[in-house]
């Protein structure tokens, strides 16, 4: 198996571990730290594919890789912003018990 | 070859125990380990700015931000009901579903996928002249959001008069 398959086979089982921790767990919180996983395994592929692709110099999935981390600590920053915000308003951070947007 | 196994396995031993875990404070320490794997893999595929930008946001910004988030909202330290949601087996099955879909398609695809190239050598000098050359629209875009989201993230946090409690 050449190196790119290896790479990208760890960032699939990381982006389907994130998955399930999105879609399983009752806490806010730990449902972004899922969906940060996902980002960080698109992240691996882009940088993966640009290590091996054909033309490197043009730094094309280096630096889309680069933005996406700024873009991904934005979204990390609005969310646990808006984790803090619901906790305030409802004293708890489970999704099963947060069933209404009205506050 | 050695290398890349022992830092995958750690990665994915961080992601698995961060998502496992039954106390919240040890999934954001797992998921500050499964971050710091990944950013030695970014090294590892010669890309050391990328690298480097992932240890100093992830491992140093975003697992502080979730640490702290989670000292901010703990009322109860394991709540009774557990910790996965009632829909948690089709979750677990969606995500086996996916996993298997991608996995699949990069088996399926290897002849198509680029063979083995030269090490690139990229020093960060280059990466600024990009930065501020082809990708100055990107970069100027970026410093919008960034603002627009530190701000958000103040405003929506922040106590509102009258309905604090």
């Amino acid at each position: 198996m050449s190196p790119l398959s290896c790479y990208l086979l760890v960032a699939a089982l990381v982006f389907a571990i994130g998955l399930a921790g999105a879609l399983t767990r009752r806490n806010a919180i730990l449902v972004l730290i899922g969906i940060e996983l996902m980002l960080n395994a698109a992240n691996l592929n882009l940088i993966a594919f640009w290590r091996y692709g054909p033309n490197p110099a043009a730094l094309t999935g280096l630096m889309f890789a680069v933005f996406s981390i700024a873009v991904a600590a934005a979204e990390a920053a609005v969310g646990l912003g808006l984790v803090i915000s619901i906790y305030r308003h409802l004293r708890t951070t489970d999704l099963d018990e947060i069933s209404r947007m009205k506050g | 070859m050695v290398i890349f196994a022992i830092l995958a396995a750690l990665t994915v031993a961080g992601g698995l125990a961060a998502v496992m875990l039954r106390n919240t404070v040890h999934c954001a320490l797992a998921v500050a380990v499964a971050f710091a794997g990944l950013a030695l893999l970014f090294l590892r595929l010669n890309a050391q700015f990328a690298g480097f930008a992932q240890i100093l946001v992830y491992v140093g910004a975003v697992a502080i931000l979730v640490v702290f988030a989670i000292l901010l909202t703990r009322n109860s330290e394991t709540p009774a009901t557990g910790v996965f949601s009632k829909t948690w087996l089709a979750g677990l099955v969606i995500a086996a579903a996916v996993f298997a879909v991608l996995a699949w398609a990069v088996i399926k695809s290897q002849a198509a996928l680029p063979q083995e190239q030269t090490e690139p050598q990229i020093s960060v000098a280059q990466i600024g002249n990009a930065l501020m050359g082809r990708y100055v629209l990107p970069l100027e875009i970026v410093a919008v959001l960034l603002t627009a989201a530190m701000i958000g993230a103040v405003i929506v946090a922040m106590h509102e008069k009258g309905s604090a409690k």
